[in-house]
C-alpha cells in the first residue's frame, strides 16, 4: 500500500496576493509598536524641520557678509549652526537607532510568529514542504521585510508631509508655476503605478526562485554523502546550474525594472525644473513675476522633488518586500492541525486500553492506504503489527500519535474516542520510538533527558546502562557532555537509536509505541537490553511493529496487515497454527 | 575579497562601460543645477522686456537633453550593473556549490551542514545585495564628490582647500566603523547558522517534538536563538548607524569654518559673496555624495563579512588526494585488501585497528558486530570518504589511493546508512540522472515491485528524504539505486533492516543469482544476510575479534553461536 501526498496547498494563496490584505497584515505588525513608531515620527519631524534651520542659519551667516562683513554676526551664526548641526546629529542618531529597534521587533516578532506557527502545522506540511525553502522564508523573505518595514514607513509618512508642505507653500508663492507640477506630478504617479505591477510580479518570481533553489542547495548539502559516493558531483552541479541561472535571470529581470524608476523619477523632476525655468523665465520678461520669487520658488521645487526621489528610490525596496511578505504569510495562513474539540478533555490514565474501529484511512483522499483494521490492545498487553513493508504499518503509528486522523472509523482510549482528548495530552501518554531516531545538537545528557522535564545526570546514567550506550559515551572524552551533532557521522545509526531508546526508557508515559525500534541495533546489543526494554513494557499498553519474529512472536496479540488490510490476528501459536501469512513469513527468516 | 574581483573579471569591458555610463549620467546630474543657477542668476535678470527669449529656450532645450541623457545612461547602466551582479552572483553559486560537494566529510562535519546552507543562501545574498548596490551608487558618489569638489575649486580654492581638509576625518570615521563593524556581521551570519540549525532539527523532528509535547521547550529554545541573533544584529546596526551622523557634524563643522574664512576673505576682498553663495550649494552635492559613500561602506562591511565566509570554504584544502591511475579489474590480484588498517575520526580513539583481510572478485564479504563497533568505517574507507591513518588498502593490489576518485568510486554501489532520497521521481532516485529511465531491471532486482503498482510508476515523485514511501521501500529504491551501474564492488550497510524477511530473503536471493560476479561487502545485524559469505568479519570495538565462514564461526566463537541462536533458533523474547 502506498503513501501518497497530495501536492501542497497554498490554501491562501489568492488572499495572500491581494494587497491590501498583505498591506494590513504588515501594518498589524507595525502597530505593535506604535508608540515608538508614533515618536520616532515626531522625531523625524523635528530633524526635518532642523534640516531647514541648518541652511537658513547659513544664509544668515552668507547675509552677514553682504555690505561690509558684520564678524560678530558672522561668529554667532557659525556657533549656532555648530551646536543645531551636533543637535540635529545627536536627534539623527537617536532616530535611526530607534528605527533599527523597531524593525529589530518585527523581524523578531515575524520569526517567533512563524515558528510558533510551524509548531501548530500538520506533519503533513513537513512532509510535503522542501525545508530549505521554509528557512528561505525564515531567513532571507523576512530580512527583506525588514530591510524595509519600518525605516520606509517613515520616510513615505514624512516625505508626503514635505510634499504637501512644500506644494502649498509653492502654490502661494506662484500659482501660475505650480501649473508645471500639474503635468509632471501624474506623469510621475502614472509611471510608478505602471512600474510597480511590473515588478512586484518580478519580485515575486525572483523569490520564489531563491526560494526553490535554497530547498535545493538545502537537499543537496544534506545528500552530500549520497552524492559523492555515486560520483554525481556533475549530474547534480548541472541541475543545480538550471536552477541557478533561473534565479540569476529572474533576479536580473527583477532589478531590470525596479532599477529604472529612479532614474525615471529623477528625469522626470529634473524636466519639470527645467520647466520652472523657462516658463519663469518668461513670467520674469512680461512682468509677471519678481526676480526673489522666481528665485525662491526655485529652492521649493528643489525640496519638493527631494521627497519624490526619495519615495521612488524606497518604491523597488517596498516591492520587494511586499513579494517577501506574501511568502511569510502563505506559511502564516496555512491550515493548522485540526483544534481540539471544544469539550476536550486532557487525558487521564485509566488503565491504557485502546481500541481500533472499522479504520479506514487515506493520505490524499485518494488512495485508501488503511482499510477495515479491527483491533484491541487490552490494558497492559502487547500488540504486534506484522506485515510487508508498505504494509501501513507506520500509518498506523501515525494515527495512533494523532499525526493524521482517520476518515472512517476511530481510535478508543479507555473507552472514550480519542477526539475526546487534547490532543497534546493524549500524545504526552505514549512513549515513542520511531524508524529514524531523531537526535539534536545538544549534549548527550540532553537528548537522552529530552521530553522529560528535568531529570537527574543518575537518572540518565540509569537508562543509558539500561539501553547499553552507557560505555560507549563514558568512552568518549566529555561522556554525557559530548555535543551530538545531529548531521555528524562520527556515531553510528544504532548508538542513536539506542540514545532514542535511553529516551524513551526515562519516560513516564503509560502507552508505548515502537516502530522498528530496534532495527539497527545488533543482535547482541539487543539481547542485552531485551530485559531492560521488557521491563520498560511491563504493564503498559504496547505496540510493536517489528520485522524480527523474535522480537514479537512473545507479543500478546499480533495483527498481520497486507496491502492496508488486516489479514490474520492471533498469537505467534495460532497465527503457525493458520499456515497462512504469518506462518510463511516466519519461514522466510530461516531461508 | 579578492575573488570577488576575480568574480568580476569576466564582465569588465561590461563593468568599464557601465561605470563609464554612470560616470555620465553622474556628471548630467551635476549639470542641471549649474545649468538652472546660471538661468536664474545670470539670464533671467539680464532679460529685458523685448529681448529674445532664444538664450533662455536654448538652455531649457538643453537642460531637458542632458536630463534625457541622464535617464537613458542611467537606466543602462543601472540594469548593466543588475546583470553583472546577477551573473557574478550566479558564478559564485555555483563556485561554492562545487566547493561545498567536494568536501570531505571531515570538513563538512567541521563547518556544519546547516552553516554551509547559509553560506549558500544567506552569505551568498549579501554579496549579490552589495554587488548591484555598490555598482548602482560606487561610482555616482566618488563622481559626484569629485566633481563637486572640481567645481567648487573655480569658485574659491581657497575655501575648497578647507573643505578637503576635513575628508580625512570622514575617511577615518568610515574606517574605523567597518574595522568594527566587519566582525559584528560575520558573527551574525554565526547566529543565523544557530537559527538554521534549529529549525532544520525541528522540522526533521517534528514527530518526536510533538510525540513528547515538546512545544514550548522546542519554542523557548528557538526564542532564545532567535533573540540573540537579533540583539547582534542589533548592535551592528547601532554601531553602523553612527557613522552618518558623525559625519555630519564635521562635515558641518567643516561648513563653519568656510564661512568664518570666507567672511575673512570676503573683508579682505579675495573672494566674492557670490563665489560663497555658490560654494554652500555644491557643499549639499558633496555632503549627499559622502552620505552615499557611508552607505557604501556600510554594505560592503556586511559584504565583506559574508565573503570570508564563502572564502572559507573555497580554499578549504581537499583533504582526500586524488590518485592518477584509472580503475581496472585485474584477477591476479585480490579485488580489496586490508593490510593492519587502523583508522580514528577525529585522531584519538581508534575507531578501527589493524584490520586485515583479502577478497577476491565476485566473493562476499559479510561484516557483522555490535552497533558502533567499526562496521561502516569500513565502508567509508573503502569509498575513500576518509584515508586510513595507518596500514594500506589495495584495490586489484594497487594502493586505493592511486586511482581516481571518480573511475574508484564509479565501480562502486553502496547503500550507506544516511543515504537521501531527493526530491525527484523514482527514475532519478535510482539512476541519479536525468532522462534514464530503463530503471526497470534495478528495481525487479532490488524486490521494489511496489512501484510499478504505483499510478505513475517510476515517474511517482518522492518527497524529500522519502516521507511519502515507507522505510522498508526506501531501503529497496536505495539498493535498486546501487544496483543500477552493475558495479564492480557493492556495499550494503545495513541495507535490508527495515525489510520483512519474506522480501529480505527474495533480495538474497536475487542478488546471488544475478550479480555473481559482483563482489560484496555486506553489514548486517541479520545473521541470514550474510550467513552465505565466504568470509565473515566478527568486529568488535573496532578490531576483528574473529574470521571466517558462516559454519566456521559457529563452531569456534560462543558469542556468535548465541547471535544465531537467538536470531534463527527462536530463542523468546
Amino acid at each position: 500500500m502506498m503513501m501518497q501526498f497530495s501536492p501542497p496547498k497554498e490554501t491562501h494563496k489568492n488572499r495572500v496576493q491581494n494587497k491590501s490584505y498583505v498591506y494590513k497584515r504588515l501594518w498589524d505588525y507595525l502597530m505593535r509598536y506604535k508608540f515608538k513608531l508614533i515618536l520616532a515620527l515626531i522625531l523625524t519631524l523635528f530633524s526635518n524641520a532642523f534640516s531647514l534651520i541648518g541652511p537658513y542659519l547659513t544664509g544668515q551667516t552668507i547675509g552677514a557678509m553682504e555690505d561690509g562683513v558684520d564678524f560678530p554676526r558672522v561668529f554667532l551664526y557659525g556657533s549656532l549652526m555648530i551646536v543645531f548641526y551636533v543637535l540635529s546629529a545627536v536627534l539623527l542618531y537617536g532616530l535611526s537607532v530607534m528605527m533599527i529597534g523597531i524593525s529589530k521587533s518585527v523581524v523578531f516578532q515575524m520569526r517567533q510568529d512563524v515558528f510558533n506557527k510551524l509548531n501548530r502545522l500538520p506533519i503533513q506540511y513537513f512532509d510535503t514542504h522542501q525545508t530549505g525553502d521554509i528557512i528561505s522564508r525564515m531567513t532571507y523573505d523576512i530580512d527583506t521585510i525588514n530591510q524595509s518595514l519600518a525605516g520606509d514607513v517613515i520616510v513615505l509618512l514624512t516625505s508626503f508631509l514635505t510634499i504637501i508642505v512644500s506644494l502649498s507653500v509653492m502654490i502661494l508663492t506662484a500659482p501660475l508655476l505650480v501649473l508645471i507640477f500639474a503635468f509632471t506630478i501624474p506623469l510621475t504617479i502614472l509611471l510608478t503605478t505602471f512600474l510597480s505591477k511590473v515588478v512586484k510580479q518580478k519580485f515575486r518570481i525572483r523569490n520564489k526562485k531563491l526560494g526553490e533553489l535554497n530547498g535545493f542547495s538545502e537537499e543537496m548539502i544534506t545528500g552530500i554523502q549520497t552524492i559523492q559516493a555515486y560520483v554525481v558531483e556533475k549530474e547534480v552541479k548541472d541541475d543545480f546550474d538550471v536552477i541557478n541561472q533561473e534565479t540569476s535571470e529572474a533576479s536580473y529581470k527583477a532589478g531590470y525594472y525596479s532599477t529604472a524608476v529612479m532614474p525615471s523619477v529623477g528625469f522626470i523632476s529634473n524636466l519639470s525644473m527645467a520647466l520652472v525655468g523657462v516658463f519663469g523665465g518668461i513670467l520674469y520678461v512680461r512682468n509677471m513675476m519678481t526676480l526673489a520669487i522666481l528665485t525662491s520658488f526655485t529652492l521649493y521645487s528643489r525640496r519638493f522633488s527631494g521627497p519624490i526621489n526619495q519615495l521612488s528610490g524606497l518604491f523597488a525596496e517596498i516591492q520587494s518586500a511586499l513579494a517577501a511578505a506574501e511568502r511569510v504569510f502563505q506559511v502564516l495562513d496555512s491550515e493548522e492541525e485540526v483544534n481540539d474539540l471544544e469539550d476536550a478533555t486532557e487525558y487521564d490514565y485509566l488503565g491504557g486500553d485502546i481500541k481500533l474501529q472499522d479504520i479506514q484511512f487515506s493520505y490524499d483522499g485518494e488512495t485508501t492506504v488503511l482499510e477495515n483494521i479491527n483491533v484491541e490492545a487490552p490494558q497492559g498487553k502487547v500488540v504486534a503489527i506484522v506485515g510487508p513493508t508498505g504494509s501501513g504499518k507506520t500509518t498506523l503509528v501515525n494515527l495512533l500519535m494523532r499525526f493524521y486522523d482517520p476518515q472512517v472509523g476511530g481510535i478508543a482510549v479507555d473507552q472514550k474516542p480519542v477526539l475526546s482528548y487534547t490532543r497534546d495530552s493524549l500524545r504526552k501518554a505514549f512513549s515513542m520510538i520511531l524508524q529514524d531516531s531523531w537526535t539534536f545538537y545538544g549534549t548527550i545528557h540532553e537528548n537522552i533527558a529530552y521530553g522529560n522535564g528535568d531529570v537527574t545526570r543518575e537518572d540518565v546514567i540509569k537508562v543509558a546502562k539500561a539501553a547499553h550506550i552507557h560505555d560507549y559515551i563514558e568512552s568518549l572524552e566529555e561522556g554525557y557532555d559530548t555535543i551530538l551533532k545531529n548531521d555528524g557521522t562520527s556515531i553510528s545509526k544504532g548508538q542513536k537509536q539506542l540514545v532514542v531508546i535511553a529516551r524513551a526508557m526515562l519516560s513516564k508515559s503509560k502507552m508505548l509505541i515502537f516502530d522498528e525500534a530496534t532495527s539497527n541495533v545488533d543482535t547482541e546489543t539487543e539481547m542485552k537490553i531485551h530485559q531492560s526494554m521488557k521491563a520498560l513494557m511491563k504493564n503498559k499498553t504496547t505496540f510493536v511493529i517489528a520485522h524480527r519474529l523474535s522480537t514479537i512472536q512473545d507479543a500478546d496479540l499480533i495483527m498481520v496487515i497486507h496491502f492496508g488490510k488486516m489479514i490474520e490476528l492471533g498469537t505467534h501459536r495460532s497465527l503457525l497454527e493458520q499456515k497462512g501469512f504469518y506462518a510463511s513469513l516466519f519461514q522466510s527468516q530461516f531461508e | 575579497m579578492t575573488f570577488i574581483f576575480n568574480l568580476l573579471k569576466p564582465y569588465k569591458i561590461r563593468l568599464f562601460f557601465a561605470l563609464l555610463l554612470k560616470s555620465i549620467a553622474a556628471l548630467a546630474d551635476l549639470m542641471i543645477p549649474f545649468l538652472i543657477a546660471y538661468m536664474i542668476d545670470t539670464q533671467i535678470p539680464a532679460l529685458n522686456n523685448g529681448d529674445s527669449l532664444m538664450p533662455l529656450y536654448l538652455n531649457g532645450a538643453l537642460m531637458v537633453s542632458i536630463a534625457f541623457l541622464g535617464w537613458v545612461l542611467n537606466v543602462i547602466a543601472n540594469r548593466s550593473s543588475e546583470y553583472i551582479a546577477s551573473k557574478a552572483v550566479e558564478t559564485l553559486r555555483s563556485d561554492l556549490f562545487v566547493s561545498i560537494e567536494g568536501l570531505s566529510a571531515h570538513d563538512v562535519d567541521t563547518f556544519s551542514k546547516p552553516s554551509l546552507i547559509s553560506r549558500m543562501t544567506t552569505d551568498t545574498y549579501n554579496i549579490y545585495r552589495a554587488a548591484a548596490i555598490i555598482q548602482r551608487l560606487g561610482i555616482r558618489a566618488p563622481v559626484l564628490l569629485i566633481g563637486g569638489i572640481l567645481l567648487s575649486f573655480t569658485f574659491d580654492a581657497v575655501l575648497t582647500l578647507v573643505m578637503v581638509f576635513m575628508l580625512p576625518f570622514v575617511s577615518l570615521i568610515i574606517y574605523q566603523a567597518s574595522k568594527k563593524g566587519i566582525p559584528l556581521y560575520k558573527k551574525n551570519q554565526f547566529l543565523m547558522d544557530q537559527l538554521i540549525r534549529k529549525l532544520r532539527e525541528f522540522i526533521t523532528g517534528a514527530r518526536v517534538v510533538r510525540a513528547l509535547s515538546m512545544n514550548d521547550h522546542e519554542m523557548a529554545q528557538f526564542q532564545h536563538i532567535n533573540q540573540t541573533s537579533n540583539e547582534s544584529e542589533l548592535y551592528a546596526n547601532k554601531v553602523m548607524a553612527r557613522v552618518n551622523p558623525m559625519m555630519n557634524i564635521v562635515m558641518n563643522i567643516g561648513l563653519v569654518v568656510v564661512l568664518v574664512i570666507g567672511a575673512y576673505r570676503l573683508s579682505l576682498g579675495f573672494t566674492k559673496i557670490g563665489a560663497i553663495m555658490a560654494f554652500v550649494t555644491y557643499f549639499t552635492i558633496i555632503l549627499n555624495a559622502m552620505m552615499g559613500i557611508t552607505r557604501i561602506f556600510v554594505l560592503s562591511s556586511r559584504a565583506a563579512a559574508s565573503s570570508e565566509r564563502i572564502e572559507d570554504v573555497l580554499t578549504q584544502d581537499i583533504e582526500v588526494q586524488e590518485g592518477q591511475e584509472l580503475y581496472q579489474v585485474n584477477t591476479k590480484h585480490p579485488h580489496i585488501e586490508f593490510n593492519n588498517v587502523s583508522f580514528s575520526y577525529l585522531k584519538k580513539t581508534n575507531q578501527l585497528k589493524n584490520i586485515s583481510f583479502q577478497l577476491y572478485k565476485g566473493q562476499k564479504l559479510g561484516i557483522i558486530g555490535a552497533t558502533g563497533s567499526g562496521k561502516s568505517t569500513i565502508a567509508k574507507l573503502l569509498l575513500r570518504f576518509y584515508d586510513a591513518d595507518e596500514g594500506d588498502i589495495k584495490i586489484y593490489g594497487k594502493d586505493i589511493k592511486s586511482y581516481t576518485l571518480h573511475s574508484l568510486r564509479n565501480q562502486i554501489g553502496a547503500v550507506l546508512q544516511h543515504d537521501m532520497i531527493f526530491n525527484e521521481d523514482i527514475a532519478f532516485n535510482v539512476s541519479l540522472h536525468h532522462h534514464q529511465k530503463d530503471v526497470e531491471t534495478s528495481l525487479f532486482h532490488a524486490q521494489a515491485n511496489f512501484v510499478f503498482d504505483k499510478e505513475e510508476g517510476i515517474d511517482t515523485t518522492l518527497t524529500t528524504s522519502g516521507t511519502n514511501i515507507s522505510g522498508g521501500q526506501k531501503q529497496r529504491l536505495l539498493i535498486a539505486r546501487a544496483l543500477y551501474k552493475n558495479p564492480d564492488l557493492l556495499i550494503l550497510d545495513d541495507a535490508s533492516s527495515a525489510l520483512d524477511y519474506q522480501t529480505d530473503q527474495k533480495l538474497r536471493k536475487t542478488l546471488h543469482d544475478n550479480y555473481q560476479e559482483t563482489t560484496m561487502v555486506i553489514i548486517a545485524q541479520r545473521i541470514a544476510s550474510i550467513k552465505h559469505c565466504d568470509l565473515i568479519l566478527y568486529i568488535d570495538q573496532g578490531q576483528v575479534i574473529d574470521a571466517g565462514t558462516h559454519d566456521e564461526l559457529i563452531a569456534k566463537h560462543p558469542s556468535y553461536q548465541a547471535i544465531v541462536q537467538h536470531q534463527l533458533g527462536g530463542v523468546a523474547l
